[in-house]
């Protein structure tokens, strides 16, 4: 607690490179940030700009050519139960029920802290969380998209992680299993104020969830255009956020953003 | 009004029901409708030809010979038996009533030494291909799986594995032979050398497209849960265990299929140039024997051979069954 809302995530000036056949493709340069605990930041961009990237030096799975992560006065270069992810398509472990996919993560991170009993009600509380515990018996294949990824933020909260990555995490999703995903997350939100960085290329999805939004230029060398402030109160509420003008304001911002000045024409 | 609402619902049931039974027909047709047709086309086929073909044996066995032969071969394994039967009883006699005249006789056991019949060669190929395959598949799984998993030991084994894969198992044959007579001696072998000589040349066959398919199952797993085994920081043996092996399960018994099928063949030629016992010596020595009736016999051999290659791939597709974890996937 001695660090309170101080620096708890910072990327420091962090770029990256990929080897390419013609040479080095810088994807990332300089992009720095901080971030304060129990803060909800969502990235946005068009797509190829490289924001799935940040989150994935954030996790470890990439390494950064320069700079880097500091959680908690830490640099943090490889892959750590202190930071969750959501993948974009579940990846659960289709072979294991819902609660075997859960399990296998609370054992690996609480294996010596917690009895197997307490692992056993851990797995069923943070199923319960996301409403999930009626089919924790059930594979992958047997639940829909909207419940596998409901599992698969199970999993991850169930790592108690310093911080909690999402990579497009309802992007696979249709509309109203999202907006039902979202309203979902914003309790959770509200139960356990994690730190989120959540990849999106949502604009409502942005608005609703986050207290900061960051808008990352075009790719190639992609770094941060611009951040946005979102001070709505919360709870927030999407049908009573729909009237509200600075809802409105706030995603036109971002849209002006992401459409007049930052336009790529041929996008998909 | 209400009896008619009954009566067509009655009649929609009939046709509910009929159509029911038409489904259950064609389907039955095509399971064993079909194949029953083209084999009985088949048998005609072959009856037909064999008749023009004259050789100096005679004129090439139909199915009807073919299956005179089979009955042949399998009372000769009966009479056989019987003979064994009556050899052992005669011993026991013998030496009970030599221990009657004299308590301290030392009865001597003498085993039968009687030609192995078909039947006997059926077995011992059996238990060969088995044998030699089982060896190739403990080994071969492991090299395939760290092989797959890390690229330097990949890069280190694959030329070796491409030079051997296309050998022959022929080529092998004396090779294995002369390292087994030099190294495999002992007074009292548990095994025979020519079992260990077929048994191995089996294994040196059937290694390749084990480690060929592992190797590639392996390094073929989903990326995104290498990343979630990466952000969970699995062991090395919890991520083999819980990730790499289920996901790679089909490729793995893609391989052993190919390798048993493979392995089954080979065997057949080693017996056949090695005169080891087995169905290639069997088919070898009718060859050489060259009776009126070799040449059915030999066809017998070969519908034996073909039924076990075809028995022993339904056996590994049952095992993959077992240990597969999606029951709902189609296997052929």
């Amino acid at each position: 607690m001695l660090m309170m809302s101080k620096e708890h995530l910072k990327l420091s000036r962090m770029s990256i490179e990929f080897p390419a056949p013609t040479g080095a493709f810088k994807a990332l340069e300089d992009v720095d940030i901080t971030i304060n605990k129990g803060e909800f930041i969502s990235l946005i961009g068009h797509s190829g700009c490289g924001k799935s990237t940040v989150l994935n030096i954030i996790a470890g799975l990439y390494k950064a050519t320069n700079g880097g992560v500091i959680l908690d006065g830490r640099e943090v270069n490889s892959p750590g139960s202190d930071r969750a992810v959501v993948f974009q398509n579940h990846s659960l472990l289709p072979w294991l029920s819902a609660f075997e996919n859960v399990e296998l993560a609370v054992k690996q991170v609480f294996k010596g802290k917690k009895s197997r009993s307490e692992m056993k009600e851990w797995v069923e509380h943070n199923l319960e969380l996301v409403h999930m515990k009626h089919a924790m018996h059930k594979r992958p294949a047997e639940i829909s998209g909207g419940m596998k990824q409901r599992v698969g933020i199970a999993r991850a909260l169930s790592m108690e992680p310093e911080v909690l990555l999402m990579d497009e995490p309802f992007g696979a999703l249709d509309a109203l299993t999202r907006a039902h995903m979202q309203d979902s997350l914003i309790e959770i939100q509200a139960e356990l104020n994690n730190t989120v960085v959540m990849v999106t290329h949502d604009v409502d999805e942005a608005v609703l969830l986050s207290d900061r939004i960051i808008m990352m230029t075009n790719g190639p060398a992609a770094t941060i255009g611009e951040v946005l402030d979102v001070n709505l109160a919360r709870p927030r509420n999407r049908v009573e956020l729909a009237d509200n003008a600075e809802y409105s304001h706030l995603r036109a911002q971002v849209l002006k953003f992401l459409y007049q000045r930052q336009y790529k024409s041929g996008d998909s | 009004m209400m009896q008619d609402k009954v009566k067509i619902e009655q009649q929609v049931m009939r046709s509910v029901s009929l159509v029911k039974i038409h489904e259950f027909f064609s389907v039955m047709m095509v399971k064993l409708g079909v194949p029953l047709i083209a084999t009985i086309i088949f048998m005609g086929l072959w009856s037909a030809t064999a008749a023009q073909i004259e050789t100096s044996l005679g004129t090439v066995p139909g199915p009807v010979k073919v299956w005179e032969q089979a009955q042949v071969l399998y009372q000769e394994h009966r009479s056989e038996r019987g003979k064994e039967a009556g050899f052992y009883e005669r011993q026991e006699k013998r030496n009970s009533e030599r221990l009657l005249v004299d308590p301290d006789y030392e009865a001597k056991i003498r085993a039968y030494t009687g030609k192995p019949t078909f039947v006997d060669q059926i077995i011992t190929s059996i238990v060969t291909v088995l044998t030699g395959f089982l060896i190739a598949a403990v080994i071969a799984i492991p090299i395939g799986i760290v092989s797959g998993l890390n690229s330097t030991v990949y890069s280190a084994i694959n030329p070796l594995i491409q030079t051997f894969k296309p050998v022959s198992p022929l080529a092998w044959l004396p090779i294995v032979t002369m390292v087994v007579s030099a190294v495999y001696v002992s007074d009292d072998p548990m095994f025979s050398k020519s079992f260990v000589n077929s048994a191995i040349t089996v294994t040196l066959c059937t290694l390749w497209p084990i480690i060929i398919n592992t190797t590639v199952g392996v390094s073929s797993v989903d990326k995104d849960l290498v990343n979630v085994s990466r952000v969970l920081q699995l062991s090395w043996l919890t991520h083999v265990v819980k990730i790499v092996l289920p996901s790679s399960v089909p490729m793995i018994f893609a391989g052993l299929r190919v390798s048993l099928g493979i392995g089954w063949m080979v065997l057949i030629a080693a017996e056949m140039l090695a005169q080891n016992p087995g169905l290639g010596k069997f088919v070898w020595d009718e060859f050489q024997n060259g009776s009126s009736d070799s040449m059915a016999r030999i066809m017998v051999a070969v519908v034996v051979i073909g039924l076990i290659g075809f028995a022993l791939d339904r056996v590994m597709l049952m095992l993959q069954r077992l240990v597969s974890w999606d029951k709902s996937a189609v296997l052929r």
